[in-house]
């Protein structure tokens, strides 16, 4: 079976006063449908410019070099219908200036055809999908009145809305605290099972995203380091750069 | 709702202090002068006796100590009183009300076409910030921008009403023209293009360059780039989320531009004969007649403050941050 | 040196600074390349420009040389242009800092009269001003002062507010600093480089502001002026409009090489201090 994403040597740099600086090397790898794939690293390491790459979501100043190839598409994928995107903070990627059900609903409009009005139901439908309680009357809220959980299920509303297959959720439960953070993620993991809906998972928590991912992929100065099955990346991590990021992770635990 | 009156109420209150400074401030300010509206009226009128001026002292109140007529002023002024212009022989009150309506439908054509245009081209320029369009524009509004608006009118006035007779070249209205209704809405309209024109233009690149300047700000927030990944096409980024949220400053710089060009119609009036409060704070101006002065300044001072309380509402309304409780 | 070069090399910088320049060389040579008196009747009135090499840019109505008058102007609009906008800077500096250190009471005061300022329009504020106490270049400057010391006055406490929150006013704090010397050494050094930004815009404000009161008839009588000269063409508008537009070409061009100058400056000062 073709996987839903291929990329084949994929390098991106930015231009800088002195020369450029590459902020990933040469990446390859595959997505299958449906798959959960975590990308672990520190900041710096990459896992940001990789989802804005597959996202198509570079400044226009990025040099980019390598193939991000869609098997089963047969065209080029585009933002918002093919590939869903959920930043860090919630608070942030929302319009403070519209209810929470019109930005849903635009995406659904711009992508699935439909009238304003059915974009509407659409969007009280993905509204209660994520979650949220009362959705019809939720919809009619601003962002600024919404809790910080509340606006990142929103926010995975807006970017389900276009029916995407591919969902790039990069550092999104950094900005919120623990036990919402764990409700977010349950939210992801019935979200991809249910839809069939592939997930790249970008963050700095390994722990975390080994308990959600099929796949673990640790990234390292704009290099992928390793990849492979979540539960023996943990177990047994092959590079000593992955062990170190666990031991970091374990001390922070013994900390606490 | 009850949120919205309170804060109508606060900033009616926060008003009433900042008014009473600007009577009291100008009335010291234009006392301290040397002269007085009787040396204005001898200097007119050819001259007097010493009796005569003492008489004319005592009948305008001049006699009395500054402090007397700063309470009398305050005292009259709490009935609505506003004095009595020696240069009309009229109430000032009476004068400036006659004068007002002319004033507010110059500046409420040229704030709506500075505004409207100002954010037009202002979206224009930031859809695409550097881009070709956005250069000229930004250079474009800056030239504009260091054009004094009376010498504007001055050369509107000679391209379009003495080089080509378009236009009429002043007042308000022609004179016993006999027209009513439409035909003379039309002919307001005629004399009050170029006089909005001069005095919007200039105000207009300035809204143009602040709308700029916030869809510039707006592109940087995450929400454009979440917009982008989410598919929705360019122009409605643009226009529904950029713009949007980029017409908030334009807004509250709405009040104390309003101001700005209160004073800016000073000289637009004079130009083109409009007699609006502009035109009439000239003619207080050199027959030194302070009552009428004080009396303008004051009610600028009032429509600025009516003005900056309905830009607060507009806000408001533009803003569901201000009057929408936030998390519970 | 290098700050020059990037003044230079921002866009518009190069027009702005030589406009400026121009604008500068005819205030400061205007007496040695047009002595005596510009107001003099020099030659046949409403001489066109470019007719006649003695007048290159003609004569008014009474025949005195349009480009002397010029020439003078440019020293009535720098002079009230600079003295204007240093006194509405030192002014709304104070009073913003004041207001922004001291709190409370004062500053609650300060902020009111602040907008009592703001309430009323600074022109008309000005006009009655110069009519009071009668039109000299110091009258002028200091009622174009008066009607523009708010923003500055406001940028100046925002900025202090900001800087007081920081960890050297903490830290001199605890050191025993005087709150003056706090005042004057921690923190207006700092809330100070904003507020200087606002230069440029307020000396084109007030030589425009200038030329709007001598327009009506309130400049200083002993000077030559371009809002003056804009205002004599005028009876003459329709036989002689150069009279009324050479002077508001002047005016656009010195106020528009202040502008740029001014922006060029700001970005170069940006670039610097990303570079650092």
């Amino acid at each position: 079976m073709s996987p839903l994403l291929a990329v084949r040597g994929l390098s991106v740099a930015f231009p800088a006063r002195e020369g450029r600086v590459e902020a990933l090397r040469d990446v390859s790898f595959d997505l299958a449908a449906g798959e959960r794939l975590a990308v672990i690293g520190e900041s710096g390491s990459g896992k940001t410019t990789l989802g804005l790459a597959l996202a198509g979501l570079l400044p226009t100043s990025a040099i980019v070099a390598g193939i991000v190839d869609w098997p089963g598409l047969g065209r080029a994928p585009s933002a918002g219908r093919d590939i869903g995107f959920v930043f860090q903070d919630p608070g942030a990627s929302l319009d403070p200036l519209m209810t929470v059900g019109e930005q849903v609903a635009e995406v659904a409009e711009a992508h699935l055809g439909l009238s304003r009005r059915q974009a509407r139901a659409a969007a009280v439908d993905r509204l209660s999908e994520v979650g949220l309680p009362e959705p019809a009357e939720l919809a009619h809220a601003w962002p600024h009145q919404l809790s910080g959980g509340q606006r990142q299920r929103v926010a995975i509303a807006a970017a389900l809305a276009g029916e995407p297959r591919l969902l790039i959720a990069d550092e999104p439960t950094s900005a919120l605290d623990t036990i919402v953070q764990a409700r977010i993620v349950a939210l992801l993991a019935r979200l991809s099972a249910e839809r069939r809906l592939a997930l790249v998972f970008i963050s700095h928590d390994i722990a975390l995203a080994a308990g959600l991912a099929e796949r673990i992929a640790v990234f390292r100065h704009g290099g992928l380091v390793e990849i492979g099955p979540a539960a023996e990346t943990v177990r047994a991590p092959r590079q000593l750069y992955t062990r170190m990021l666990l031991d970091a992770h374990l001390g922070l635990e013994a900390d606490a | 709702m009850s949120r919205a009156f309170a804060l109508l109420r606060r900033r009616l209150l926060g008003s009433i202090p900042v008014l009473l400074l600007v009577v009291v401030g100008t009335f010291l300010m234009l006392e301290a002068a040397p002269g007085d509206a009787v040396d204005a009226y001898l200097a007119t009128s050819g001259g007097g006796d010493a009796a005569l001026i003492a008489a004319l002292r005592e009948a305008w109140g001049l006699d009395r100590s500054l402090l007397a007529r700063l309470a009398a002023y305050l005292w009259s002024l709490a009935h609505l009183d506003l004095g009595w212009s020696v240069t009309f022989s009229r109430p000032v009150l009476e004068i400036i009300l006659e004068r007002l309506p002319t004033t507010l439908l110059l500046m409420g054509s040229a704030t709506a076409l500075s505004f409207g245009l100002g954010a037009a081209l202002g979206i224009v320029a930031g859809a695409r910030p550097g881009s070709a369009a956005d250069r000229l524009l930004s250079a474009g509004s800056l030239a504009l921008y260091a054009v004094p608006g009376f010498w504007l009118g001055l050369v509107l006035l000679v391209l379009f009403s003495v080089e080509l007779r378009w236009l009429p070249s002043g007042g308000i209205e022609s004179i016993a023209s006999g027209l009513s209704g439409f035909a003379r809405a039309a002919d307001v309209a005629r004399h009050l293009v170029l006089p909005v024109t001069a005095l919007g233009l200039i105000y207009m690149a300035l809204y143009l360059r602040v709308m700029r300047a916030g869809m510039a700000e707006a592109w940087r927030m995450e929400f454009a780039l979440a917009a982008r990944a989410r598919g929705i096409p360019r122009r409605r980024i643009v226009l529904r989320h950029i713009a949007r949220n980029a017409l908030l400053p334009l807004v509250t710089m709405l009040g104390l531009q309003s101001a700005q060009m209160l004073g800016g119609s000073v000289v637009i009036e004079t130009v083109f004969s409009v007699p609006g409060l502009g035109r009439l704070a000239g003619e207080a101006v050199s027959s030194r007649d302070t009552p009428l002065l004080i009396g303008i300044i004051l009610m600028s001072a009032v429509l600025v403050i009516v003005v900056n309380l309905a830009v607060d509402w507009l806000y408001g309304l533009l803003d569901p941050r201000v009057l929408a409780p936030g998390p519970a | 040196m290098s700050g020059l070069r990037r003044l230079l090399g921002a866009p518009g910088g190069l027009l702005g600074v030589a406009l400026l320049a121009a604008f500068l060389l005819a205030a400061l040579l205007a007496p040695l390349a047009f002595p005596g008196d510009p107001q003099a009747i020099a030659g046949p009135p409403l001489l066109r420009p470019f007719a006649d090499a003695a007048w290159p840019l003609g004569t008014d109505r009474l025949g005195r040389d349009v480009a002397a008058e010029l020439a003078h102007g440019a020293r009535t609009s720098l002079a009230v242009g600079l003295v204007a906008a240093a006194a509405a800077l030192a002014l709304g500096s104070l009073v913003g800092t004041l207001s922004g250190f001291a709190g409370g009471v004062l500053d609650e005061m300060l902020m009111r009269i602040t907008e009592a300022f703001q309430t009323v329009p600074g022109f008309l504020l000005a006009l009655a001003f110069v009519s009071s106490v009668g039109p000299s270049l110091a009258v002028l400057s200091a009622a174009i002062a008066l009607a523009a010391w708010t923003g500055p006055a406001r940028l100046a406490r925002a900025e202090v507010l900001s800087i007081r929150a920081r960890d050297y006013v903490a830290a001199a704090r605890v050191a025993g600093m005087h709150p003056v010397e706090i005042a004057l050494r921690e923190v207006l050094p700092n809330a100070l480089p904003p507020v200087l930004a606002l230069a440029s815009v307020i000396v084109a404000q007030a030589i425009l502001a200038e030329a709007a009161l001598s327009f009506l008839g309130l400049g200083d009588p002993n000077r030559v002026t371009w809002g003056g000269m804009i205002a004599e063409g005028r009876t003459v508008l329709r036989s002689a409009p150069f009279l009324s537009i050479v002077p508001g070409l002047a005016l656009v061009a010195a106020v528009l090489g202040v502008h740029l100058t001014g922006e060029a400056a700001v970005e170069a000062q940006a670039a610097r201090r990303s570079l650092a």
